[in-house]
């Protein structure tokens, strides 16, 4: 395509298109019209200069809620010296947008921050040459604003810059980038982009994409999953049983079963009346047996983390403290089940869903499809908040089936139960800690031995069509964190153990907003402030004493001060009235950033019911980009903290799961949630590093062991059910 | 079937017993109610039926014909029917109140929770917290911006106090 053409068709002047060479530039095509991803190293894949002086930044990052495209926005922004209002970005897409890997572990600023910034400053010194030259003024003596370009007393926009003159830029990495002490938009509480469209009935989420002539499609499966690896094996399925619903079809892939109809209600009704008799499922442990199962497993053992001599350190302390603390599964459980349309053809596909990463999500369809990559389009839609790896990929793959079995586009929205029933949980917990003080109240010892399962790597449609059930690859993230488990502490005697389970004998596992670390911190931050505890030392006070890292004691101190915190032994007010006050400290993160929280809670001693008042929440995230949006992420991850700690357990018998809604998995509501502040510890200095799931570990922790200074009682399990509570405090009593 | 939804009359092909959240979706083609449980659990479908909060994806299409059925699309102008304003705002107050308070996260819950704000203020104009916890006890946000919500409420509250943008 030539120069003219593309102008026409796309009306913006690419960075990077070349005139140079007449090859290079038969192959530039309008975007959107070839398979990606776009080459990196171009600077015009990361952005284009329109002629009405205003940019489009190409990001490979998805919107998740978090206000991440408004954030990398504000860093192109700056760098380009535009105003928020020139700039704008695009819809994810494998033929459109770069590839920059899946929105996983808070990554989108952490990761597509600096590859944003560093080609908007590229594309902003290949603008200053072509403005020096046409100005007829040095490079250096040139100021820019709002897109335009001034020196020698003479002016000239960037969209009059390209709109002269094509030139060629290669994504060097080597443009001086703007230093942090000139920011005016990176740092500032910048508003979302999106939340007026969001408020008003404008905004597209994917639960609404239509396309002519689509089917309405649902899944028929078991309620509620079964062992993992053992699949959905289809006896019998009786069309008859549907007959009464003429325009409902069913389809059927080995044990991979669906309807389509031409209109919703159709095929909601068909997938509920279908009968089909599923063969009885391998027994599973159970809620009531699990960590008992898990415990005595034959597991695969690695030291994650070694030094000095735990059992020295142990045996000779003054103070020592032994544990076993108890995490359930938890469900991603997006508000909105997730949804996605596909339009399979035989030598094509195109598939809309709210994959994090679209690329990764084009192999696994061509894996499933036969169908080379470069056949499929996948099109991000943002659908509800998903906080990890929920349902988004396994809704495409069987929609993509759907749509192939049918031949015809197909959009399918999976109902509450299979959301829900089908998840990839946040896998349960069991974790045995040892930990011992010496009579300075220093950490002498400490020993932390965690059991659970990895995560699937087998979406259940892939599955129930005869892909054999995988392990996600690589054990770190999986297994015990060495942050979040005594990280934060000097200790001269540390010994992390993981037990990991075989994936198979349990429940499907994913990554769930901040992996297993409410575990982890509920299991280590507990031993820790018993130590204090023993110590007869305040809680925020020993964990003071044991830390010398400047950024880990900016978000304790950071917590306890937004908290007014008193210094006090825990559990020294103790009262013998039915409803108790407590407060707690702790800290924790995930893989980057730091985490401090104060919780502030009440226990009804009658009831068992357990309320947070007051949640305190401090990240060091490095440069904050916009301290509102992370702000937000703090509120929203302490409100979810309470959630999980009280209220939320997936629960199991030995055929399947049965927490198929917001019945049967409860979550927190507006009556018991908890007034929250945000601290965002600012440092521009740093790098950025996540800021979507860091400070969670830390509040669990401080839930935890606020309920023991209320109550003089520890929890050994979550949620806090009333039943749980009374068990406890009645046990206590008893001993 | 004739139905009645944001002061416009619709003909409507579908069965009588077709839930209204499923006409609303892609026979109206509205982008306000969503699917969210299908069992009235969430709020993620609801509408004013009559003024009153309702769940659209267990009431039957049937179930409102002949009453006046508001979306998040109709919000505005149902405000300002109800308080005489001459022309409708661009958004009713509580909209408004949430972009000022920042509330959105993925913002798929807030259909129900605008809904259910803006039929809480037309009946009880100044709510305490308590009121606010109380009333909006049946819409769930897994985002957890509750906090927010309930600030924006207040404001709105206080907005429509002072003659109502
Ligand atoms: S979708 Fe209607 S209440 Fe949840
Ligand atoms: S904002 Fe995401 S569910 Fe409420």
């Amino acid at each position: 395509m030539i120069r003219r053409d593309f102008l026409k068709a796309g009306g913006a002047l690419v960075v990077g298109f070349s005139l140079r060479d007449s090859l290079v530039a038969q192959e530039q095509v309008v975007r959107g019209t070839k398979a990606g991803p776009p080459d990196a190293r171009q600077v015009d894949t990361w952005l284009a200069i329109h002629a009405d002086n205003t940019a489009t930044v190409y990001i490979g990052f998805a919107e998740l809620g978090q206000g991440a495209s408004t954030a990398l926005l504000q860093i192109a922004a700056e760098e380009l010296d535009l105003d928020m209002s020139q700039i704008k970005t695009v819809r994810l897409d494998t033929n459109v947008t770069p590839n920059q890997g899946g929105t996983y572990s808070s990554a989108s600023i952490n990761r597509g921050g600096p590859q944003v910034r560093t080609a908007a400053a590229e594309a902003r010194l290949a603008l200053l040459k072509l403005a020096s030259a046409k100005l007829n003024a040095p490079q250096d003596q040139l100021s820019v604003s709002k897109g335009v370009v001034s020196g020698s007393g003479r002016s000239v926009t960037y969209g009059e810059l390209v709109g002269d003159k094509p030139f060629n830029v290669t994504f060097t990495g080597t443009a001086p980038v703007k230093p942090t002490t000139e920011y005016k938009i990176v740092g500032t509480k910048f508003p979302r982009n999106d939340t007026p469209a969001k408020v008003s009935a404008q905004y597209t989420y994917m639960q609404y994409v239509r396309v002519p002539g689509m089917l309405h499609g649902r899944v028929v499966r078991p309620r509620g999953q079964r062992m993992y690896g053992a699949g959905a094996k289809i006896v019998s399925v009786d069309e008859a049983s549907i007959r009464a619903i003429p325009s409902a079809r069913v389809l059927r892939k080995g044990d991979f079963l669906g309807v389509v109809a031409e209109n919703e209600w159709d095929a909601v009704r068909a997938a509920q009346q279908l009968k089909v008799i599923w063969e009885t499922p391998p027994a599973l442990p159970g809620n009531a047996g699990l960590h008992e199962h898990m415990r005595t497993a034959k597991t695969e053992d690695s030291i994650v983390l070694e030094r000095g001599n735990v059992t020295t350190g142990l045996s000779g302390a003054a103070h020592t403290v032994s544990q076993t603390c108890l995490g359930p599964y938890h469900a991603h459980a997006p508000f909105g089940p997730n949804c996605a349309l596909a339009d399979v053809k035989p030598d094509s596909a195109l598939v809309m869903c709210s994959t994090q990463d679209v690329y990764g999500t084009r192999n696994s369809l061509s894996r499933l499809l036969g169908m080379p990559a470069e056949k499929i389009r996948v099109q991000y839609y943002e659908g509800s908040g998903t906080y990890g790896h929920s349902c988004y990929d396994d809704v495409a793959q069987a929609v993509t089936l759907l749509s192939q079995l049918a031949g015809k586009p197909v959009r399918l929205q999976f109902m509450r139960w299979d959301e829900h029933g089908w998840d990839n949980y946040g896998p349960a917990h069991l974790g045995e800690v040892r930990a011992a003080a010496d009579a300075n109240g220093k950490i002498a010892a400490y020993e932390y031995q965690g059991w659970q399962h990895g995560w699937s790597n087998t979406e259940t449609s892939a599955q129930l069509i005869g892909t054999p059930t995988s392990e996600w690859p690589g054990g770190g993230v999986q297994g015990v964190n060495r942050l979040t488990c005594g990280g934060m502490y000097d200790i001269p005697n540390l010994k992390l153990v993981n037990h990991k389970l075989p994936v198979t004998a349990y429940l499907k596992g994913g990554w769930l907003r901040s992996p297993l670390d409410l575990s982890f911190a509920f299991a280590s931050e507990q031993a820790i402030d018993q130590l204090a505890y023993l110590t007869g030392t305040d809680s925020y006070e020993f964990r003071k004493r044991n830390m010398t890292d400047m950024r880990w004691l900016g978000v304790l101190d950071a917590a306890a001060q937004a908290a007014k915190w008193t210094p006090r032994k825990a559990a020294a007010n103790l009262s013998k009235a039915n409803l108790v006050t407590g407060r707690g400290i702790g800290v924790g993160t995930h893989l980057t950033s730091y985490g401090g929280a104060v919780a502030e809670i009440e226990v009804n001693k009658e009831t068992g019911r357990v309320v947070a008042k007051h949640l305190y929440g401090a990240i060091d995230a490095g440069q904050v980009v916009n301290p509102g949006f992370v702000e937000s992420q703090i509120m929203g991850q302490l409100v979810q903290t309470a959630s999980r700690m009280f209220k939320e357990e997936v629960k199991f018998d030995q055929n399947g799961v049965t927490s198929l809604d917001w019945a049967s998995y409860p979550i927190l509501r507006f009556d018991e949630c908890p007034e929250v502040t945000a601290v965002v510890v600012q440092r521009l200095d740093q790098r950025s590093t996540g800021a979507g799931e860091e400070v969670m570990a830390a509040a669990a922790a401080a839930i935890a062991n606020a309920f023991f200074d209320a109550t003089g009682v520890r929890m050994k399990q979550f949620p806090f059910t009333p039943a749980r509570v009374l068990a406890a405090l009645n046990g206590a009593k008893s001993a | 079937m004739q139905i009645r939804v944001n002061e416009r009359s619709w003909t409507v092909n579908a069965a009588p017993d077709t839930r209204l959240l499923y006409v609303l979706m892609n026979e109206l083609q509205l982008q306000g109610p969503r699917f969210g449980c299908g069992l009235a659990q969430c709020g993620s479908c609801s509408v004013l039926v009559n003024g009153v909060e309702t769940r659209s994806c267990v009431t039957p299409v049937s179930g409102v014909e002949g009453k006046s059925v508001t979306t998040l699309e109709g919000l505005p102008a149902w405000y300002a029917a109800q308080k005489k304003l001459a022309k409708a705002p661009a958004l009713h107050p509580v909209q408004q109140a949430m972009i000022d308070e920042q509330a959105v996260q993925c913002g798929y819950c807030f259909n129900g929770m605008i809904i259910k704000s803006a039929e809480l203020l037309s009946k009880t104009p100044r709510p305490t917290e308590a009121q606010i916890r109380t009333q909006m006890n049946g819409h769930l946000c897994r985002c957890g911006t509750y906090p927010r919500i309930m600030k924006a409420i207040q404001r709105a509250s206080v907005a429509m106090a002072g003659g109502g943008r």
